[in-house]
């Protein structure tokens, strides 16, 4: 102490209290950032996954979104999708597109669940976008009742009122939603893929979204309780099963009836 | 006055008590005699009416019990049942109570079923049966009345499937409502009357599923159990109809007694029917009234179709342009109170189609009459084949149905087969006008080709796939002539030819007789007359050196 004290005036004593008032401020500031980075693990990444990214981007996808992803007239801009569009996308393999067509298909994914993280690490920084859903929206654990009324009002008159999808115009359509992940429905609300509008936040809410995962997981764990569900898709095919199965069965027990004496 | 000259019949036995107790004070034996001789002849298309009929007992049986827990009240409720994904929802009573009955009520969700199957195969036979008796010719004389019936019947079924389709108050029936409630306001002038006459006031209003229920358990049912007994009264009196065949003709009926054979399998075929409504109905869905949630006018599900029966109307509505080409459809016409609107994009697909389609169905047995001037009484069928003129109307009509019933699938084709919706709507929108073109003219073709063959085996019997080769060298393949009953069926048919105008009393060939003329040369032109017996000798002698032998043979073709 009496060291410090003497040596108070020396002429670098206000150089050292610069420093060491510089690295504590620095030190504290570098200590908040990555408790910040922490906490958003999940929506920001790694300078690392952003530069492997890139490198997948250029061999797979730059072909019609363009170097940089600035679009070419095979495919749109990347910039701004966000990242909840490329996992949507690349995560139920819809790309790399197979073909031009009025619709991208669903088809086995290409690329790892890694390769499409540092895929949408690196869109990502193209442009502010729809982050990762948080986990706490997709867990299926909200209200199902109010996810059914959500979803009837919505989404019923394209993926029609049992999920089982619905045609659009021109080639395009809704597809059934059994067999889809919680976080890629999710990531389908906020960003629209294909034909499908937006809707944001301030259109249904994320608990909204939350309820209306619960309603998809609901019904498609119940199963039918009434039997064979015939597709779920209403009357027509319930009268087709009719006038091909039933009739058929009973047009052989009339034959086998009349047939003893003719 | 009269005396008792034999003496009463003593039964021995307590059942024989019974039986003579009730038979003296209702005659029963007597009805048993008269009915139990009645002949039916055995074919299996002769069973559809009997399906229709055991549906509809079927229905009567599964709808009376629904009845006990249905509650057809529109009052606002939450739903408090055992489905989670719509527990604490907002929804009607009358939604609330269907649902009760498929989850809460113990065998309810079965009954609903078996309700809801036999009310489709209900229809669908009575369609099937229809079919079978218009191209079989069941409807000429003495039978256009009962064929005017057996319409009315087909129209109250659609009527009892409609009104009962709509009870649930589900989010698919409630649209079907709406449909509906468009069809009615399109009519000028009086629609909007009509709509809100139905309804109690604006679409949905709170009175629809209550007078709905009233019709459906009520009124429909009633009328159609008394045209079915006039349908049978009538079957009755005419004697069923039977197929052409040695020993059959417009006298007599070639069959077996309804007692005791045709009654056992009758009564066993009802059980049959029963059977495989109550399998299906325990194990396939039908209607899910739980994946549509309660009605409100706001949602619309994707997949939305009416039962198939009134698939065709939806069908004829989806396939309507609202603009033809630079024209709209739907034009507004200042009137004196007002200005009125004309949809005609609704009015014309939603009633045109469906009133040539009755009006042909009902007319047609006065318009074969009148053309072929034949007032004669048949009991005997045609084979299609041998009518090519009416079997082929009959095609062009179904197929004209069956463009519409398929539009009403539009969409599910495009997903399925994945096609463009739009194009599938362009393609049926042709089909519309064509395809019963191409009907008419590809069945009277096949229908005449057969009647060739038919003419060519009567003549020359059938191949044998055995060569035979002649002491001089040439190889001919020999033909096994048919036994005379087989051949009776290929020659015993009538074919009139087409008729001139015939002049009346003054010697005038009326416009209306050249008209006639003019229909009986479109009917009867193209025909190929059944072999004669001359023909037939004649045929028989050139192949009889290497016929011997092959007569006993069964033939089959």
């Amino acid at each position: 102490m009496k060291a410090l004290s003497q040596k108070r005036r020396h002429p670098l004593a206000a150089l050292a209290l610069l420093v060491l008032g510089l690295m504590l401020t620095g030190g504290l500031y570098a200590i908040a950032t990555t408790v910040n980075a922490a906490k958003a693990d999940t929506t920001t990444s790694s300078a690392s996954q952003v530069k492997e990214g890139e490198k997948l981007f250029v061999a797979n996808c730059a072909t019609c979104h363009g170097v940089g992803a600035s679009g070419t007239k095979a495919g749109p801009s990347l910039a701004g999708v966000g990242a909840a569009a490329v996992d949507f996308q690349v995560g139920t393999g819809r790309m790399p597109l197979q073909m031009q067509g009025p619709q991208a298909r669903e088809k086995p994914a290409q690329f790892t669940t890694e390769q499409t993280r540092e895929l949408a690490a690196y869109v990502a920084t193209l442009g502010d976008g729809p982050a990762l859903p948080a986990e706490e929206f997709i867990d299926g654990k909200g209200d199902a009742a109010v996810g059914g009324e959500l979803f009837r009002v919505n989404c019923a008159m394209c993926h029609n009122a049992a999920a089982a999808g619905g045609a659009l115009t021109r080639g395009k359509f809704a597809p059934a939603l059994a067999g889809v992940s919680n976080s890629h429905i999710y990531s389908a609300m906020i960003t629209g893929p294909q034909n499908m509008p937006v809707f944001n936040d301030a259109n249904i809410t994320p608990e909204g979204k939350r309820d209306i995962i619960t309603f998809l997981n609901t019904i498609e764990a119940q199963g039918s309780p009434g039997g064979a569900a015939l597709g779920s898709v209403g009357p027509v095919s319930e009268g087709l099963f009719l006038w091909t199965a039933v009739l058929g069965v009973i047009i052989g027990f009339t034959i086998w009836l009349t047939s003893r004496t003719s | 006055m009269s005396t008792i000259t034999e003496a009463p019949f003593e039964p021995q036995t307590s059942a024989g008590r019974i039986t003579n107790f009730v038979d003296q004070r209702v005659g029963g034996s007597g009805i048993l005699r008269e009915f139990g001789r009645k002949v039916f002849p055995d074919h299996w298309s002769f069973m559809f009416g009997e399906v229709a009929l055991y549906s509809f007992v079927i229905l009567l049986l599964s709808g009376t019990f629904l009845t006990f827990f249905f509650d057809p009240s529109m009052a606002e409720t939450h739903y408090t049942g055992s489905y989670i994904p719509l527990k604490g929802v907002e929804m009607s009573v009358a939604y609330s109570s269907s649902l009760n009955i498929s989850f809460d009520i113990r065998g309810g969700l079965f009954m609903r079923q078996v309700h809801h199957w036999s009310a489709l195969l209900f229809v669908a036979a009575v369609a099937v049966h229809m079919l079978r008796v218009f191209f079989t010719g069941a409807f000429r004389k003495p039978r256009e009345l009962n064929w005017v019936v057996g319409g009315v019947l087909l129209i109250l079924s659609m009527a009892a499937g409609f009104t009962g389709y709509s009870l649930p108050d589900d989010l698919l029936s409630g649209n079907g409502l709406r449909i509906i409630d468009g069809v009615m306001k399109s009519i000028p002038v009086v629609g909007t009357y009509i709509s809100f006459f139905l309804f109690g006031g604006e679409f949905p209003g709170n009175a629809i599923i209550g007078r709905l229920y009233m019709l459906h358990i009520m009124l429909v049912p009633a009328m159609i159990l008394l045209m079915i007994a006039i349908h049978l009264f009538m079957v009755v009196i005419h004697k069923h109809t039977q197929y052409p065949g040695p020993g059959r003709n417009d006298g007599n009926v070639v069959g077996y007694p309804l007692g005791p054979v045709y009654a056992a399998k009758a009564g066993g075929f009802f059980f049959i029917v029963f059977g495989i409504i109550a399998f299906v109905a325990a194990l396939f869905t039908i209607n899910p009234i739980w994946n549509y949630g309660p009605y409100d006018p706001s949602p619309v599900s994707a997949g939305t179709q009416p039962d198939w029966y009134i698939g065709w109307v939806d069908g004829a509505l989806r396939l309507m342009p609202g603009w033809l080409f630079n024209i709209p459809l739907e034009w507004h016409i200042p009137l004196p109170w007002g200005v009125n609107t004309l949809s005609l994009n609704v009015l014309i697909p939603a009633l045109v189609p469906a009133g040539i389609v009755f009006t042909l169905l009902f007319a047609y047995p006065w318009i074969e009459r009148w053309v072929t001037r034949d007032d004669r009484e048949h009991h005997v069928l045609d084979r299609p084949r041998n009518v090519p003129t009416r079997t082929a109307i009959g095609v062009a009509g179904f197929i004209f149905y069956c463009v519409m019933w398929a539009a009403a699938s539009s969409d599910l084709i495009a997903t399925h087969f994945q096609v463009s919706l739009n194009d599938v709507t362009y393609w049926l929108r042709a089909l519309f006008f064509i395809g019963p073109i191409l009907g008419f003219i590809i069945a009277k073709r096949v229908a005449l080709a057969l009647q060739r063959k038919d003419r060519e085996i009567a003549l020359h019997g059938r191949e044998t796939g055995r060569i035979v080769r002649l002491p001089h060298g040439e190889f001919q393949e020999m033909h096994a002539q048919l036994d005379d009953y087989k051949r009776y069926k290929l020659v015993g048919f009538e074919s009139p030819v087409a008729e001139e105008g015939i002049p009346n009393e003054n010697g005038i060939v009326t416009k209306t007789e050249r008209r006639r003329a003019m229909l009986s040369s479109f009917f009867f032109e193209d025909r190929v007359a059944p072999a004669t017996p001359l023909e037939l000798a004649a045929g028989h002698e050139q192949h009889e050196a290497i016929e011997a032998g092959e007569d006993a043979k069964e033939v089959s073709h």
